[in-house]
């Protein structure tokens, strides 16, 4: 087992550009040590940003942007009163994530980077427009969260890249929604999550745990996008039928979340267009 | 009173040493090597030449002295598979080694290789001729209750309803998981660890070794629960940690993981109720005939006493002069099932407390009032033929239940909320049920438990029993029972820590019974050291029994003053085995729960909104620790019915992590509101019977009834997960 | 490399010991420092029953490698008030003891934090704590109990 401790940011990027293939940077650990006693260590390597914390832990709001840094965990952004002010679905995700242990633990950055299809943290960012800086020794590139995945677990941070913030653009949004569905009320893995947004843009409906990465629902957007109406929960599983692929596992149905995530849908939908209707 | 738990400050503040926080010098961790299939036959055990065998201990049946058995009711589970395994991680080998990381790669290096043979999941099957595994049908235990004649009464009947039921297995989810140390102390082999039964352990030690009592002794570690996980299985953990300790010739500790826990230890027992239920236009039950099915796993274990308690108390508190009652507990190639909270009962009550819903649904009656033209009365008899005695008026228990849930208004409420809004639906369910206090039967006739009570020279009392405090607060009932008897400060009682060599053996710490049973031979072991001290002036109490005591040492010094206490059955209470006729528990806990809920048409997700949990358990003795036992039994009882999935895959538990067997955490309830009616029963102290298993009745068919009148459904099946209920309901909006 | 030194400051005291690179915070407080208070219920993150202060924040010390522990403050349920205990006990917030300690130390930090549960219900804030005896009546009566004497204090 291997465990390095960089001394700066910049040391860390060094580390990671001469250990790549071996070393996993470790944040929050909330994902990498569950059951750690069952995992075989000798194989294991860590890249341990711990120390990292005080420099890169506090999120900040810019001009244009809400900056949610490399070591920012959801406890962060429960606690920052202007950023759940202006970030409801933050705080929603945040305080659904699992509960304070796990909160003042678990980072964002680490959410992305684990790339769990079931991230909780995941679609609220996407559905806010989130943009990913990834930097190197080599240079630092941003990429769009909702370009950010390829496939399971897969992704196009090269691994000698961190994810080094999370940019959050400000935007007046006309409405923004998250619901998670678990197992238990609180503190329970997502059996499937959804986060709405509209703004200038347009419409973002994100979903996770319902394909191998968390992704948005192109088709029902552009539907929504283009003023369509929303009549029957049949028409909304018809619409999310071109993104989604729900899968049989350990907890949950493909039946369950492809039909709970079209109720759910279809009724804040409903609601929402009731609202927009009334004015 | 409630005496505040005498051991609760050790445990707030982490002092309470449970046996993996005990450091051993010396000791070696143990792990077991376990069977990758159901069922089949042992051709080899592989060792990786890459691991360095020479330090590890490794045992296997040969190593076994005497019987190769955990000892129980039979004798058919081996303590490790000689030839033959029938279940998937069923123990083959045991190791040891000093290092932690180097015992978990020595578990990961070893390969079982076995022929396999086709393994039976299906209780329900008839199995076919290859599939025999136990006699000549598979049936570990069969009991028929027979009363009256109900097949001329369903020739006869105008109306007969019949209903199926189901409920799915359970994982008890203690947070402290099994283990066990293991060393020789000279002659002696000392076992100590998690446990509810250290004398039933005693027992399967002596067997497995083939040695006197003596030579053992077993101590019990503060308990991180137990809901009946540690009743039997601790058996195996102490064996095995005895053998690798032995062949060692060092100290072994064998700590299970949660994982390794979830997958291999006991569980509650799957169960299908079968209902047929003759009534007249009025609702009155005039006959039923009940047949009962218990998937029992690969071996016998506790499953006949389940089945017990089952079929007992699969009529429910109804008054019927014909009744059939027929139970079967068969083998599956599962890991075996066995004692959890409850121990039968809540399967069979589960059933005839929706069956009452679903025959009410069916006359267009009120669950409430067809309830109340059934319910036993005093003086009437239950299948057995026993006499109801306890003194509790049943009809009035169920009212104030109902007012105190509120349920007329409910119901009002709900009809319209339920046609107005778009996607919550609300409902209210009841169940009234009783449970059987003590062991069934003669059961406490042939433990012939005893006790002892001693007076110490500086005027403090000490008890010594084998009941364990698993958190139910067994320490604190005993002394404050002896407190009050004595009227001395219970803080002042000694309980002792049940040993084998320094405690009698009075039964094991199970079946709703210590505070009952055992707490009635401690008081009359009290009053008995009153009359010994009584120097003409009548028996002394308080501040004079103190004071007598001590002059007693002060005139005998060095005297043992020691009184012994046995179970004595009561006079005229009768029990028949064979024909299961006559008194089947000493007194009966009585009880109606009443739930709320509100259901998200959306998720499919149950909410408990409100529930009420109102009882009648003889007098209250400590009313936190009471209220405690209740509320966690509807805890666990509401995970049962809604959360709580035991998912299977060859056979045993797959889903072994916490993070995917889901019990309630404290976002998942509402206030559990408790109620008391109090009624001093004869067969406790102080008027006490038995209170610990009685809510884990209630809360399944309470909440389900609910959901059903939510939902206008009759759901016959639990655990009600979302994912179930949307399949039920079949995309119905 | 496969010891370090590990320096913590725990429950008030600096202290140092070689402990094996792969220790979990858990296995060090309990196997290195002696501390068996804090106990191991899921090793997954899921129960609660090893939640320690880290920082001044509740985590559970099964999901944290001792490593990242070097040189923080840490608080395990060893340095509660007897006072404290105290009014637990008596509510009812113990039974077995083994998910106990994680819950005194979620409610220890609660009662530093009450402005927490303008976010959320108690029953929320401590959905992080599973306890399969209780039924939580008796634990959030407890830590209510704690809440009001705080508040008295204040």
């Amino acid at each position: 087992m291997r465990v390095l401790t960089p001394s700066g940011l910049d040391h860390a990027l060094a580390l990671l550009a001469e250990f790549e293939s071996s070393l996993t940077p470790l944040a929050g650990g909330t994902d990498l040590l569950v059951s750690w006693p069952h995992q075989n260590s000798d194989e294991v390597g860590f890249l341990d940003l711990s120390p990292l914390r005080a420099e890169h832990s506090a999120p900040r709001l810019e001009q244009d942007a809400l900056v949610l840094s490399m070591l920012t965990t959801y406890w962060d952004v429960i606690a920052s009163e202007e950023v759940r002010t202006e970030f409801p679905l933050l705080l929603a995700a945040a305080l659904k994530v699992g509960a304070v242990q796990i909160q003042s633990a678990g980072t964002w950055a680490g959410n992305i980077a684990n790339g769990s299809p079931a991230a909780d943290g995941v679609p609220v960012l996407m559905a806010y427009g989130a943009e990913v800086v990834l930097r190197s020794t080599r240079g630092e590139v941003r990429v769009p969260l909702d370009r950010y995945y390829l496939g399971y677990k897969q992704s196009v941070r090269a691994l000698d890249q961190l994810i080094v913030e999370i940019r959050v653009p400000r935007r007046k949004r006309e409405i923004e929604w998250f619901h998670k569905v678990g197992a238990r009320f609180a503190q329970a893995i997502s059996k499937l999550g959804v986060a709405v947004t509209r703004d200038e843009t347009g419409h973002r409906v994100v979903v996770n745990s319902v394909a191998p990465t968390v992704v948005r629902c192109r088709a029902l957007e552009d539907h929504l996008d283009q003023g369509g109406k929303i009549e029957s929960v049949e028409q909304v599983r018809a619409l999310l039928s071109f993104d989604i692929a729900p899968i049989d596992d350990i907890r949950s149905t493909s039946r369950y979340r492809e039909s709970v995530l079209s109720r759910l849908l279809y009724f804040y939908l409903r609601k929402a267009n009731l609202r927009k209707a009334n004015g | 009173m409630s005496l505040d738990r005498v051991d609760g400050l050790d445990k707030l503040s982490g002092k309470s040493a449970f046996v993996d926080d005990l450091t051993v010098p010396g000791c070696l961790f143990g792990g077991t090597i376990r069977s990758p299939v159901a069922r089949g036959r042992i051709r080899k055990i592989h060792f990786s030449t890459a691991v360095d065998w020479s330090d590890f201990v490794i045992v296997d049946h040969r190593d076994i002295p005497g019987s190769n058995e955990v000892a129980l009711i039979e004798s058919d589970q081996p303590a490790l598979a000689s030839t033959n395994v029938r279940h998937l991680h069923e123990p083959v080998l045991l190791l040891a080694h000093s290092k932690l990381h180097r015992l978990r790669e020595g578990l990961r290096s070893i390969r079982v290789e076995i022929e396999a043979a086709p393994p039976l999941f299906d209780v329900e099957a008839q199995p076919t001729k290859e599939m025999l595994q136990h006699g000549s049908d598979n049936v570990f235990k069969r009991i028929d209750i027979r009363k009256g004649d109900p097949a001329s009464v369903f020739a006869k009947a105008s109306r007969v309803i019949e209903g199926t039921y189901r409920t799915g297995s359970q994982e008890h989810v203690y947070l402290e998981t099994q283990g066990m140390i293991a060393h020789q102390e000279g002659e002696t082999l000392v076992v100590r660890g998690s446990m509810q039964c250290p004398y039933y352990i005693l027992d399967a030690l002596t067997i497995a070794f083939d040695r006197p009592k003596e030579r053992f002794r077993v101590i019990q570690c503060p308990l991180g629960g137990g809901f009946g996980g540690k009743e039997e299985y601790p058996s195996v953990v102490a064996i095995h940690a005895a053998l690798l300790a032995e062949k060692a010739g060092r100290p072994v500790k064998i700590i299970y993981d949660r994982q390794e826990d979830m997958a291999v230890t006991t569980k509650r027992h799957p169960s299908r109720v079968r209902h047929r239920t003759a009534v007249d236009d009025d609702g009155i039950i005039l006959a039923m005939e009940i047949d009962i099915l218990f998937d029992g796993g690969a071996y016998v274990t506790l499953s006949p006493v389940v089945l017990s308690r089952g079929t007992l108390h699969a009529t429910g508190p109804y008054r019927c002069d014909h009744v059939h009652v027929h139970g079967e507990a068969k083998l599956t190639n599962s890991p075996p099932y066995g004692a959890f909270r409850g121990f039968g009962a809540p399967q069979t009550l589960f059933a005839i407390e929706r069956h009452m819903d679903v025959i009410a649904r069916d006359l267009g009656l009120d669950p409430g009032e067809l309830r109340r033209r059934n319910l036993l009365c005093q003086g009437d008899t239950l299948a057995t033929g026993q006499k109801v005695q306890d003194g509790v008026d049943l009809t009035a228990l169920l009212a104030r239940g109902e007012e105190l849930a509120g349920v007329s208004l409910a119901t009002q409420e709900y009809a319209a909320f339920n046609r107005s809004h778009p996607y919550l639906r609300r409902g209210v369910g009841r169940a009234t049920f009783y449970h059987g206090a003590g062991f069934t039967g003669s059961g406490e006739t042939h433990l012939a438990s005893e006790v002892w009570v001693e007076g110490l020279a500086d005027g403090r009392v000490r008890l010594l029993t084998a009941q364990t405090d698993m958190g139910q607060g067994t320490m604190t009932i005993l002394a404050q029972i002896a407190g009050e008897t004595l009227s001395v400060d219970p803080r002042s009682i000694e309980v002792v820590t049940p040993d084998t060599s320094l405690v009698p053996n009075s039964g094991p710490t199970v079946a709703s019974r210590t505070a009952m049973v055992v707490g009635k031979l401690i008081e009359d072991g009290c009053r008995e050291l009153q009359r010994i001290l009584d120097s003409g002036s009548g028996p002394p109490s308080g501040k004079d029994f103190q004071n007598a005591l001590e002059l007693h040492h002060r005139e005998n010094p060095g005297d043992l003053l020691r009184v012994s206490r046995s179970y004595q059955t009561p006079p005229g209470q009768n029990w028949d085995e064979v024909s299961y006729q006559g008194d089947a528990y000493a007194c009966y806990s009585w009880a109606a729960h009443l739930a709320h809920v509100e259901v998200d048409l959306r998720t499919f997700q149950v909410r408990v909104t409100d529930y009420v949990a109102l009882q009648e358990v003889g007098r209250v003795l400590n009313e936190v620790l009471a209220r405690g036992q209740i509320q966690g039994g509807v805890a666990q009882g509401l995970g049962w019915t809604l959360l709580e999935e035991v998912i299977l895959e060859n056979g045993a538990m797959k889903n072994h992590q916490m993070m995917n067997y889901i019990i309630p955490g404290s976002g998942d309830l509402s206030p559990i509101r408790v109620f008391f009616e109090e009624i001093p029963s004869p067969s406790g102290p102080g008027g006490a019977k038995g209170i610990g298993e009685l809510p884990l009745d209630g809360p399944a068919p309470a909440i389900i009834n609910a959901v059903c009148h939510a939902l206008s459904a009759s759901i016959r099946e639990i655990p009600l997960t979302p994912e179930v209920l949307m399949e039920f309901l079949g995309g119905k909006e | 490399m496969s010891h370090f030194d590990l320096t913590l400051e725990l429950n008030g005291k600096k202290v140092t010991r070689k402990i094996p690179l792969r220790s979990r915070l858990l296995d060090a407080l309990r196997y290195d420092f002696g501390l068996t208070g804090t106990k191991e219920g899921c090793g997954e993150g899921e129960c609660g029953a090893c939640t320690v202060l880290l920082s001044g924040r509740p985590v559970n010390s099964c999901l944290v490698l001792a490593r990242q522990a070097e040189g923080c403050k840490v608080e395990t349920v060893e340095s509660t008030s007897t006072e404290t205990l105290r009014r637990l006990n008596a509510t009812g917030t113990s039974q077995c003891g083994a998910c106990t300690p994680g819950i005194v130390m979620t409610a220890r930090w609660l009662c530093d934090n009450p402005q927490t549960l303008d976010l959320m219900s108690l029953r929320e804030f401590m959905s992080g704590n599973l306890c399969r005896c209780t039924g939580y009546d008796g634990v959030l009566s407890g830590i209510e109990c704690l809440l009001d004497q705080e508040e008295g204090e204040s």
